[in-house]
C-alpha cells in the first residue's frame, strides 16, 4: 500500500546546493600545451620582490645557520638556554615541529592518492615537497641539538676498528632509522610523479643549465605505454608502502619521549597522539603554503581552486577533532594512573607561569578550527584558511614547547625544578624557518609545482553528463 | 664470524643483582648540610667551576649536591626536611643505560656500577633527561678552556692527576670514586688478598665531619655499609624506590 508524504513546507534548496560544476578544476579542461606552457610560465616568470625576499631569507639563513650555529658548535650548548633539568629544548621542539610538518605531505600525496580523493590532484606536489624540505629542517635541528655535532657519526653503524656498534635499545637509534627511512622514501616519492613533469620540462625547454638537469632528472622518460605502466605501478607500489612509514616515524619520534621515564611523558597514548599533532599542523601547513602559491605564482589561481581549499580545510577540521580527542586522552591517562608527579606537571602546565602557553595552544587549536572550518563558504576563502592554518601551526609548537621544555621542568626531584627560557635557539629556529621558505623558493623556479599530467589525466577522466534534469559529475576510472 | 672482543654474558642471577658490589649508606640524620662533600668531590674528581653566571643559571656541575627541602604540607611554611646528599645512585636497573645510542653511558660488569665513557659521548643529553635522580652534570661550556679562563693556569695544578678533564658538550657524573676503587684493587691484587672493607674510602664519605656517609662493599655482610643498613632497618630507605632502578645508596631518616 502506497503511503504519500506531502512536504509541510517547501524546502528551500540550500545556497551551496547550487554549485556549478563547471567551476571545478576537473570539469575545465585546457588544451594539454596551453596548461604546460602555463605551468612554464609560472615557474620562469620571476619578479624582482621573488628574488628581494630570497635575497632577505638568504641573509637570514647564512647569519643563523651558518654563524650561530657555527657559535654553538664552538662554545658548547651553554650559548642555548638548557640548564640541569631541561636538557632538551627548543632545538628538539624544532625537530619534533618539522617532522610534523612533513607528515602532511605523504598524508594529502599518499593516503588521498590511495583514496583516490580527486581534488588532491593539483596540490600533491606542493605537500610533498614539504616533506622533503620539512625532513632537512629536523635533521639540521637535531644536529643543532647535539652536543658533539662533529662525532654524528658515531651514531650511524658504521664497522669499525673497534667493533663498537652504536645501541640499538636506544629510542634515538630507532629515530635515527625511521627519519633516514622516511626521507629516503618520501624523496622517491616525491621524484616518481614528478619524471613525466620533468620530462615534459625538458622538451619545452630550450637551453641553459636547466635542460642538461631536467635531461638528466627525467630518465629519459617519452610517455610510451610501457613507461607510463612501470611508472603507474611503482608509484602504487610507494603510494602504500609509504603509509606505514609514515606512521611509524612520528610514532618512533613519539618514543623519544613515552620511553623516558619521565612523569608526563611516558604514557602509552603519545603514539598515536603525536601522528594526528604532526597531522594538525602538517594539514594547516599545507593550507599555508597553497595560499601562497596561489597568491604568489602566475596562472596558479587556475590549478588551485577553492575546491582545493575546502578539501584541506575538511581534513583540518576532522584532524583538529581527532587531536582533541587525543589531547582528553592524555589527560584521561595520567588521571587513571594516579601518578603524583603526572598530576603535579599538569598543575604546572596550566597554572605555572608558563600556564598562557597552554591556554593559547587549546584556544587556536581547537576553538578556532572548529569556529571557523564547518562553514563551506570560509573553508573556500584561501586566506581565511591560511590564517586558521597559521594558528594552529603556532598552537602546534605551543603544544610541542609545553611537552619538551615546559614538561621536563617537572621532574621526581623538586630540588631541581627550573624554569627554560630560549637564548640562542631563537635566531636559530628562524633560521630553519628561513631555509625551508628559501628551499621552496628556489624549487619553485626549478620544478613544476603542479603535477599537470596528472590534473590532465583527471581531467579526461571526469564528465558532466545529464540525469534526468540535474547535471552530474560523473568519474570514469581508469586504472 | 670472529670478534676480537668478549661480549658479557647477561644472566638473571637475581642474588648477585640484589646485592651489588659497592654501596654507599647516607644518614641524613647526622648531616649537618656543611657541604664538606661537595667540596671534596668537586677537588677529588676534577669538577669543573662554572663561574658565578653559569652556576647562578643552574649549571653548577657538583656531582654530589645536598638538597634542602621543606616539608609544607605537615607545617606550612615552617618545618624543613633533614638534608639529603644526593648523588650518581649507581643503579642497577639504570634508566640512563639504555637510552645512549652510543654506549656512552654503560654499565661496569664487574664493578656493577654506572659509568660515563666521556671520550665516547655525542652530547645528546638524553641519559641526563632520563635520570629520575638528576645527577647528571653536562659540560655545558668549555669549563676547562685556560684561554678562555684566566685562573685555570693556577687552578690546574690542583687537578688530580688520576681523573680525567673533561671536554665540552659531554655528560659527567659521580663515579663512586672508581679511581680509588682500582687503586684499592690494585694494591690488593699486588699483594695477593682480597680488598677489604674500609681500605680506602670515597672522597665525600673522606670529607663528611659528622660521619654521615658511609662507602663500602655490599657483598661483604661484615662491612659497614651492610652494618650500618641493617642496624636501623626502620630508617632506610632508597630513593625513588618505586621506579626499581635497584640504587645501591641507601638511606638513613626519620630518626632523632
Amino acid at each position: 500500500m502506497a503511503s504519500y508524504a506531502k512536504p509541510l513546507a517547501r524546502r528551500k534548496p540550500h545556497a551551496q546546493e547550487h554549485e556549478d560544476p563547471r567551476e571545478l578544476l576537473m570539469h575545465d579542461p585546457l588544451p594539454r600545451g596551453q596548461m604546460n606552457a602555463m605551468v612554464m610560465e609560472s615557474m620562469h616568470e620571476t619578479t624582482p620582490i621573488f628574488w628581494v625576499v630570497a635575497a632577505i631569507l638568504a641573509v637570514i639563513v647564512v647569519y643563523t645557520l651558518g654563524y650561530d650555529w657555527y657559535v654553538v658548535i664552538m662554545q658548547g650548548q651553554g650559548v642555548t638556554g638548557e640548564l640541569r633539568p631541561d636538557y632538551w629544548g627548543v632545538f628538539l621542539v624544532n625537530t619534533v615541529f618539522w617532522i610534523g610538518i612533513s607528515h602532511a605531505g605523504t598524508f594529502i600525496s599518499a593516503i588521498l592518492r590511495v583514496l583516490k580523493i580527486e581534488s588532491r590532484r593539483p596540490f600533491t606536489r606542493a605537500a610533498e615537497l614539504m616533506t622533503t624540505f620539512g625532513l632537512v629542517q629536523a635533521g639540521l635541528s637535531i644536529f643543532m641539538h647535539l652536543g658533539r655535532v662533529w662525532l654524528v657519526y658515531w651514531m650511524f653503524p658504521i664497522p669499525n676498528e673497534r667493533t663498537i656498534w652504536p645501541d640499538f635499545h636506544s629510542p634515538l637509534m630507532w629515530d635515527l632509522m625511521a627519519i633516514t627511512t622516511y626521507l629516503l622514501c618520501s624523496t622517491m616519492y616525491l621524484f616518481l610523479p614528478l619524471i613525466p613533469d620533468l620530462a615534459m620540462s625538458r622538451d619545452r625547454t630550450e637551453s641553459g643549465w636547466l635542460k642538461p638537469f631536467y635531461k638528466i632528472l627525467a630518465l629519459g622518460f617519452r610517455g610510451t605505454e610501457g613507461e607510463w605502466k612501470n611508472l603507474t605501478t611503482a608509484m602504487n607500489i610507494f603510494a602504500f608502502a609509504i603509509i606505514p612509514v609514515m606512521f611509524s616515524v612520528h610514532t618512533i619520534v613519539s618514543w623519544d619521549f613515552a620511553m623516558a621515564t619521565r612523569p608526563g611523558w611516558s604514557s602509552t597514548v603519545f603514539g598515536p597522539y603525536f601522528v594526528i599533532g604532526a597531522l594538525h599542523s602538517g594539514m594547516a601547513a599545507v593550507a599555508i603554503v597553497l595560499f601562497l602559491l596561489r597568491s604568489t605564482m602566475k596562472h596558479y589561481k587556475y590549478f588551485l581552486r577553492p575546491e582545493a581549499f575546502n578539501t584541506i580545510g575538511m581534513l583540518m577540521l576532522l584532524v583538529s577533532m581527532a587531536w582533541a580527542y587525543f589531547y582528553f586522552n592524555d589527560y584521561i591517562v595520567p588521571w587513571y594512573g594516579g601518578n603524583k608527579w603526572d598530576k603535579i606537571l599538569q598543575e604546572y602546565t596550566e597554572k605555572g607561569p608558563l600556564g598562557y602557553l597552554w591556554f593559547t595552544m587549546l584556544f587556536v587549536n581547537i576553538v578556532v578550527p572548529w569556529a571557523t572550518l564547518w562553514n563551506k563558504k570560509w573553508r573556500e576563502t584561501p586566506w581565511l584558511l591560511a590564517i586558521v592554518g597559521f594558528l594552529i601551526n603556532i598552537g602546534m609548537y605551543l603544544e610541542r614547547y609545553i611537552i619538551i621544555p615546559v614538561g621536563v621542568t617537572i621532574n621526581r626531584m623538586p630540588f631541581t625544578w627550573r624554569q627554560y627560557y630560549p637564548r640562542i635557539e631563537i635566531p636559530l629556529t628562524i633560521g630553519t624557518f628561513s631555509l625551508f621558505l628559501l628551499l621552496y623558493m628556489l624549487a619553485s623556479r626549478v620544478i613544476p609545482l603542479i603535477p599537470v599530467w596528472e590534473v590532465q589525466e583527471g581531467q579526461e577522466a571526469h564528465m558532466i553528463r545529464k540525469m534526468g534534469k540535474a547535471e552530474v559529475s560523473t568519474l570514469s576510472d581508469m586504472e | 664470524m670472529t670478534t676480537n672482543i668478549e661480549l658479557p654474558v647477561f644472566t638473571n642471577n637475581s642474588e648477585v643483582e640484589l646485592q651489588g658490589k659497592w654501596g654507599m649508606v647516607v644518614d641524613q640524620d647526622l648531616c649537618t648540610g656543611c657541604q664538606a662533600c661537595v667540596a671534596a668531590c668537586s677537588m677529588e674528581n676534577n669538577v669543573p667551576f662554572v663561574g658565578e653566571e653559569d652556576a647562578g643559571y643552574g649549571r653548577a656541575m657538583h656531582w654530589i649536591r645536598i638538597e634542602r627541602l621543606w616539608d609544607n604540607t605537615t607545617f606550612p611554611g615552617v618545618k624543613m626536611t633533614s638534608y639529603q646528599p644526593t648523588m650518581c645512585q649507581q643503579c642497577h636497573n639504570a634508566p640512563c643505560e639504555p637510552v645512549c645510542p652510543v654506549y656512552a653511558s654503560v654499565h661496569s660488569q664487574s664493578e656493577d656500577l654506572n659509568l660515563q665513557v666521556y671520550n665516547r659521548c655525542v652530547g645528546t643529553r638524553y641519559c641526563g633527561n632520563n635520570c629520575p635522580y638528576q645527577v647528571r652534570a653536562f659540560n655545558w661550556r668549555d669549563y676547562t678552556d685556560a684561554r678562555t679562563r684566566p685562573y685555570l693556569t693556577v687552578l690546574q695544578n690542583q687537578l688530580n692527576p688520576d681523573v680525567t678533564v673533561r671536554r665540552r658538550s659531554v655528560m659527567e657524573k659521580c663515579t663512586f670514586c672508581i679511581q680509588r676503587i682500582h687503586g684499592a684493587e690494585d694494591k690488593a691484587k699486588s699483594e695477593g688478598r682480597e680488598i677489604r672493607d674500609g681500605e680506602f674510602t670515597s672522597a665525600c664519605a673522606q670529607a663528611c665531619p659528622a660521619n654521615a656517609i658511609t662507602f663500602g662493599r655490599l657483598d661483604d655482610p661484615q662491612s659497614a655499609v651492610n652494618k650500618a643498613a641493617a642496624a636501623s632497618p626502620s630508617r632506610s630507605r632508597h630513593l625513588l624506590d618505586e621506579l626499581q632502578t635497584m640504587p645501591r645508596v641507601t638511606y638513613l631518616t626519620g630518626g632523632v
